[in-house]
């Protein structure tokens, strides 16, 4: 007997909806496996990973806070995967949207006026923007492929932050750590719930999922997009242009990412340091594809990805395990989750071997 | 310039660049057989954790090569299990590979982070080593220098001359075809993803038992998508997948050297080091903007999944 | 074990049934070949001919079911064992790789050491004996469709089969190809080769077979001596009814030009395509014009620079309606009146996996379905379902992927999609390709009903027949250029068959003449 996968006539509706849930079980699964395997205790482990996070009504605003930034590249990247453009380097848009606008606060560095934030964040946007459309340029004039294009210009951004933040933009009076002065007050996102960092980036993130959903799902813009991605000449047919696609794609992902890393410095940060984020730009990728790549998904999804990350930071306080022991349950659940997708389109049947 | 201080930049050019030829000819091979595994960085990364750890434990080079060749063939079972058997997006099964194994190794490798490894020996090529230049810098290099270069005559021949290689340029070609004449499409781009993985991890195991040797999160770097570059630049032909590392070998060492040297240069080193980076995006335009050339040497069938209609 | 005599059934099949998740391929077949046989297997698309030949040739497995290979029964798990027991296959779409040359093409399915020396020796020889000449040191891509034909031919006579099957091998060649094909056939038939013919083209059959066996939604409807009926009689077995025919009506005369190509001239960039080379070609309002040609001589390309799929620089190359749109996008020209019908129709004409509905929406949103950039989905909708009604689309309804249709409603859909955009010029290509006899015949007469209320229409196709039937009339395609145009009533299928391999009289390419047939 061997198990063999059988084309459905329709693709299940069911499925679509029950393959991240199982994708999800089956990372948990996976989980309490884990912690057996390095000798803790699957119940205290599965404890502390996924349920302390959430204990109190701080956790849960930390939650929010750390799914923020998630929420919009993965936005951002959905535009652009549903039209087949593969931005990967979401983390490198983010970094120079923060740099970007970072640089108006500190060149701005105490002025009150109130044009300061929001011109900091359009700067933040256009920044990512700036940095998506590089490979955009060169995938639709040269052909070049954006997946390795826009990865390569992620560790160039990195660099280019390391190098402000020891050199030019290095707080004078910062003990010489690599890190920029603290932006002022004027400079940083309202909180919106005293007490807890959740600031008004929560907002600009979700009012993306409702533009997201929108230009998705009832604009022609979004139609174009999507028959781009799954079908690349009857696009050609219909006459819709290809490289508006990419470019559109690729800039919604730098657009987001650039505005999530200026949410991250004015926010939580407060500064530019060479650690702005974790890897945000690339889990956005996972939140992207758990969430089907729909906004409403992608909201759940993203929490979820939170909790992930505070697990991590959880498990290495608690259980004295590596904080990168998120990501290994990151990259799990995009596996579990591609795995999981067969049954979208097949269903399993045990059949006789035959000789 | 003295000779010496020329030799020294030819050898550490190779050693740059050995890692390079054995993951990126690894990559070749799976492509040919039509699969885009974009997994290589997380391939690389545990492969090179692993064989770190093998060796640490055992003291013995060797086992961290045999380890990091295991690892990267677990690895890429994981992205055949779920782009060949369970036929999901090749592009996205390659992403999830990298993001999970650059995590793992991060993980794995945390006890490992502050250890050094006693350096190799290098293997000296009888008589040859005892050339002017080229002597100190091929020939009195490390086995897997040797074994790189192996390697591109061994995929040269199999694709070219043998008959399984023909088979595997077919299955690239066209899997329909392949399917219809008899042949096994998923077996074969099993095998050839297996191939890429053990390379890949053999990669891995150069830079962390002998390049560096240490481990370090994140030591990887990007080489193992340079690799997938390198592909490209290439034109999916394994000599040219050996030029193409030297000269990235080259960036970087060159770099390193200019960092190194304490020359009054006024280049901040972040500069300096994205410059590997930088040529990757620069190769890759230069070489794509040819359409037809790539039309004519790309693998018709990469990126496509493959169900048979049994 | 009985010894196989002449008078053991080279091939005998009982009960071969086949289940796909969605339909039954094949149901109970039974057949018999005997050695030296030429056996038609006759049916319409999605008979289930195709099925059968791949259980056949072990590419796919049966559910039920037997072979009996020279009086033994056999299990065929795999192509390999099926040429190692004496059987070819010849594939309806070749399974040539493009990117090897010929001698490793053939060298991929014969088992053993890789040596193409000598195996290029005896392609040479092979190709001489039955007179299917082909260089074996060329790549494939650079063949054409008639010497690809032979290559596959050449691989299967290479290891002497005793038994060869052929699924639709006319559909690509000339009639003097056809004429060719059909003496070496039968010199093999001669040697005591079993052949399996599969066609659903009745005259070849009558021409060509011994025997017939018809099937019909995956079961035998029946078997014949072909020379003993007439079309009517096989057409009846094969489709149930008698054939349908269309009612004409006259072109309208004098119309106004609608479509105006002049000199069109374009290098692919393609290496795989064909250039185009100085076409001129008009289409007025109230005609059907035809465009024949052996498939890759140019249609992909003139078809693309037509649509506007692949816009060229040079505007005044093509006019629509009158105006210079060489240089317009699709979209564009269908603005000035134009509607197309591609030959692919899942991933070309049509989005797989959207509904019918947003598959309206491809090339109709211009009849009102937009507001202010976003979509009126309920117009969309109402559009989908007046076209699935007005064009008969058996489907689940509005709602329904495009992948779930079959060929024939899925190519009435999007026929109906662009005949309901009251186009001023319609272009289809291979308009019924893969359909079967029913909807062929109601999209001929859809097309015939549009070009009498004015229409302009130019169709693309490799159906002589149906060029012949529809047409008022017919210029050839050949190496990239385009033939003077003939009424239809003047000409015959001989001429027009003569000029497919580039010989029309002034044709500037006399010397590439072999190349193409």
């Amino acid at each position: 007997m061997w198990l063999k996968f059988e084309q459905r006539p329709e693709p299940s509706k069911v499925m679509t909806y029950l393959s991240p849930l199982l994708a999800v079980g089956l990372m948990f699964l996976s989980g309490l496996i884990l912690f057996l395997v390095l000798g803790k205790s699957p119940v205290e482990g599965f404890k502390v990973f996924f349920l302390n996070p959430l204990r109190d009504s701080y956790g849960v605003a930390e939650l929010f806070l750390k799914a923020t930034p998630l929420m919009l590249c993965a936005v951002g990247l959905s535009v652009g995967f549903k039209a087949n453009v593969w931005n990967i380097g979401a983390e490198g848009q983010l970094l120079i949207g923060a740099l970007a606008g970072g640089w108006l606060a500190l060149h701005f560095e105490g002025s009150t006026s109130r044009l300061l934030l929001p011109g900091m964040i359009v700067a933040g946007a256009l920044g990512g923007m700036a940095w998506a459309a590089i490979p955009a340029f060169l995938r639709t004039r040269f052909n070049a492929n954006e997946i390795l294009t826009s990865l390569m210009l992620v560790y160039v951004a990195e660099l280019m932050v390391s190098w402000l933040v020891h050199g030019p933009w290095k707080d004078p009076d910062g003990f010489n750590f690599p890190q920029t002065k603290l932006f002022s007050a004027t400079a940083t996102l309202p909180l919106l719930l005293a007490g807890t960092r959740v600031n008004v980036a929560l907002i600009f993130a979700i009012g993306a999922l409702v533009v997201g959903w929108i230009f998705m799902n009832r604009s022609f813009m979004g139609y174009q997009m999507k028959v781009a991605g799954q079908a690349e000449f009857a696009g050609r047919y219909a006459g819709f242009s290809a490289k508006r696609s990419v470019w559109i794609g690729m800039l919604a992902g730098g657009a987001m990412a650039g505005v999530a890393g200026i949410s991250e410095v004015a926010g939580p940060i407060g500064q530019i340091t060479e650690h702005i984020s974790p890897g945000y730009g690339f889990a956005a990728m996972i939140v992207a594809f758990v969430g089907r790549l729909s906004p409403i998904g992608i909201f759940f999804s993203s929490l979820l990805m939170a909790l992930l990350y505070m697990g991590g930071e959880q498990a290495q306080q608690y259980l004295n395990l590596p904080s990168s022991i998120s990501k290994v349950f990151q990259g799990m659940l995009l596996f579990f989750l591609l795995g999981s997708d067969v049954f979208i389109n097949f269903r399993p049947r045990l059949v006789r071997r035959r000789k | 310039m003295d000779l010496s201080f020329l030799s020294s930049i030819l050898f550490a050019t190779v050693v740059a660049g050995t890692p390079l030829i054995i993951v990126a000819l690894g990559e070749l091979v799976t492509e040919k057989s039509g699969v885009l595994n974009l997994g290589a960085e997380g391939i690389v990364s545990v492969g090179a954790v692993a064989a770190f750890a093998v060796a640490h434990h055992s003291g013995s080079p060797m086992l961290g090569i045999l380890a990091g060749m295991g690892a990267g063939m677990v690895m890429s079972l994981l992205f055949g299990i779920s782009a060949l058997t369970l036929m999901a997006n090749q592009v996205a099964s390659g992403l999830a590979l990298s993001i999970f194994g650059v995590g793992l190794s991060a993980f794995i490798g945390k006890p490992y982070e502050s250890i050094a490894l006693a350096s190799v020996q290098p293997i000296r090529v009888p008589l040859l080593h005892r050339l002017p230049l080229l002597g100190p810098s091929l020939f009195e290099q490390q086995g897997l220098v040797y074994f790189s270069w192996a390697l591109i005559a061994a995929v040269s021949w199999f694709l070219y001359r043998s008959r399984a290689g023909l088979v595997l340029r077919a299955v690239g070609e066209s899997p329909v075809a392949a399917h219809a004449i008899g042949y096994g499409v998923v077996r074969i781009r099993y095998q050839a993803v297996l191939f890429g993985g053990a390379m890949a991890g053999i990669g891995g195991a150069f830079l962390s038992v002998f390049y560096t040797p240490m481990w370090v999160e994140g030591m990887v770097a990007g080489r193992g998508w340079i690799a997938l570059s390198l592909v490209v630049f290439a034109t999916w032909r394994p000599l040219r997948v050996m030029i193409g590392a030297y000269l990235f070998g080259g960036c970087m060492i060159t770099q390193m050297f200019v960092q190194g040297s304490g020359a009054r240069v006024n280049i901040p080193a972040q500069f300096l080091s994205s410059i590997p980076y930088v040529a990757t995006v620069l190769v890759l335009v230069l070489i794509s903007r040819n359409r037809s050339t790539i039309r004519i040497n790309s693998p018709a069938s990469l990126g496509q999944p493959f169900l048979p209609d049994a | 074990m009985p010894t196989p005599t002449s008078d053991t059934p080279r091939l005998a099949i009982r009960g071969i049934r086949k289940v796909y998740p969605s339909v039954v391929a094949n149901d109970g077949i039974d057949l018999t070949v005997m050695p030296g046989q030429i056996h038609a297997v006759l049916g319409e698309n999605g008979a289930g001919k195709s099925t059968l030949m791949k259980v056949i040739y072990g590419v796919i497995r049966p559910d039920e079911g037997e072979l009996l290979w020279e009086g033994r029964p056999v299990i065929i798990s795999n192509p390999a064992q099926a040429r190692s027991l004496g059987i070819g296959m010849v594939f309806q779409h070749f399974s040539l790789f493009e990117t090897l040359t010929v001698v490793q093409n053939v060298a991929l399915s014969i088992p053993g050491k890789l040596d193409l020396d000598p195996l290029a020796k005896r392609i040479e020889e092979v190709s001489e004996r039955y007179g299917l000449p082909v260089d074996p040191r060329r790549m494939v891509h650079a063949l054409s469709v008639g010497e690809r034909q032979r290559v596959e031919i050449i691989r299967c006579l290479l290891q002497n089969p005793r038994l060869l099957i052929l699924d639709e091998p006319t559909s690509v060649l000339t009639p003097q190809a056809v004429r060719k094909l059909f003496e070496t056939l039968r010199q093999l038939a001669a040697e005591g080769v079993s052949i399996l013919y599969i066609s659903h083209k009745l005259d070849e059959i009558q021409e060509l077979c011994h025997k017939a066996t018809v099937l019909r939604g995956g079961k035998v409807t029946g078997t014949c001596t072909p020379a003993e009926e007439t079309p009517q009689t096989m057409a009846r077995m094969m489709i149930g009814v008698d054939l349908p025919a269309c009612s004409h009506g006259e072109p309208e005369d004098g119309g106004e030009v609608r479509l105006l190509i002049q000199g069109l001239s374009h290098a692919t960039d393609d290496p795989f395509g064909t250039d185009l080379k100085d076409i001129h070609l008009e289409v007025k309002a109230g005609e059907i014009v035809g465009i024949a040609g052996v498939s890759g001589n140019g249609q992909q390309e003139l078809l693309r620079a037509i649509s506007g799929e692949e816009p060229h620089a040079d505007k005044r190359a093509v006019r629509v309606c009158g105006v210079e749109a060489g240089h317009m996008n699709a979209a564009r020209r269908r603005g000035l009146g134009m509607c197309f019908v591609p030959e692919e129709r899942l991933g070309r004409g049509a989005v797989p996996r959207l509904s019918l509905t947003e598959n309206i929406l491809l090339t109709a949103y211009r009849k009102g379905m937009l507001f202010a950039g976003l979509i009126r989905f309920g117009v969309a909708k109402r559009f989908a379902e007046e076209c699935i009604k007005r064009f008969d689309v058996k489907c689940g309804g509005a709602h329904s992927e495009a992948k779930s249709l079959s060929g024939g409603n899925l190519q009435k859909f999007i026929v109906g999609r662009e005949i309901m955009q009251e186009p001023k010029l319609l272009v289809l290509a291979q308009p019924t390709w893969g359909v079967d006899v029913g909807a062929s015949s109601f999209i001929r007469q859809s097309v015939l009903d549009l070009r009498n209320s004015g229409t302009a229409v130019l169709v693309i196709s490799e159906e002589l027949e149906e060029l012949f039937e529809i047409c008022d009339r017919i210029v050839v395609i050949a190496k990239g250029t385009l033939s003077p145009s003939k009424v239809t009533s003047e000409t015959n299928v001989e001429e027009i068959g003569m000029w497919m391999s580039g010989l029309w009289p002034g044709a500037k390419t006399q010397g590439e003449a072999t190349h193409v047939a």
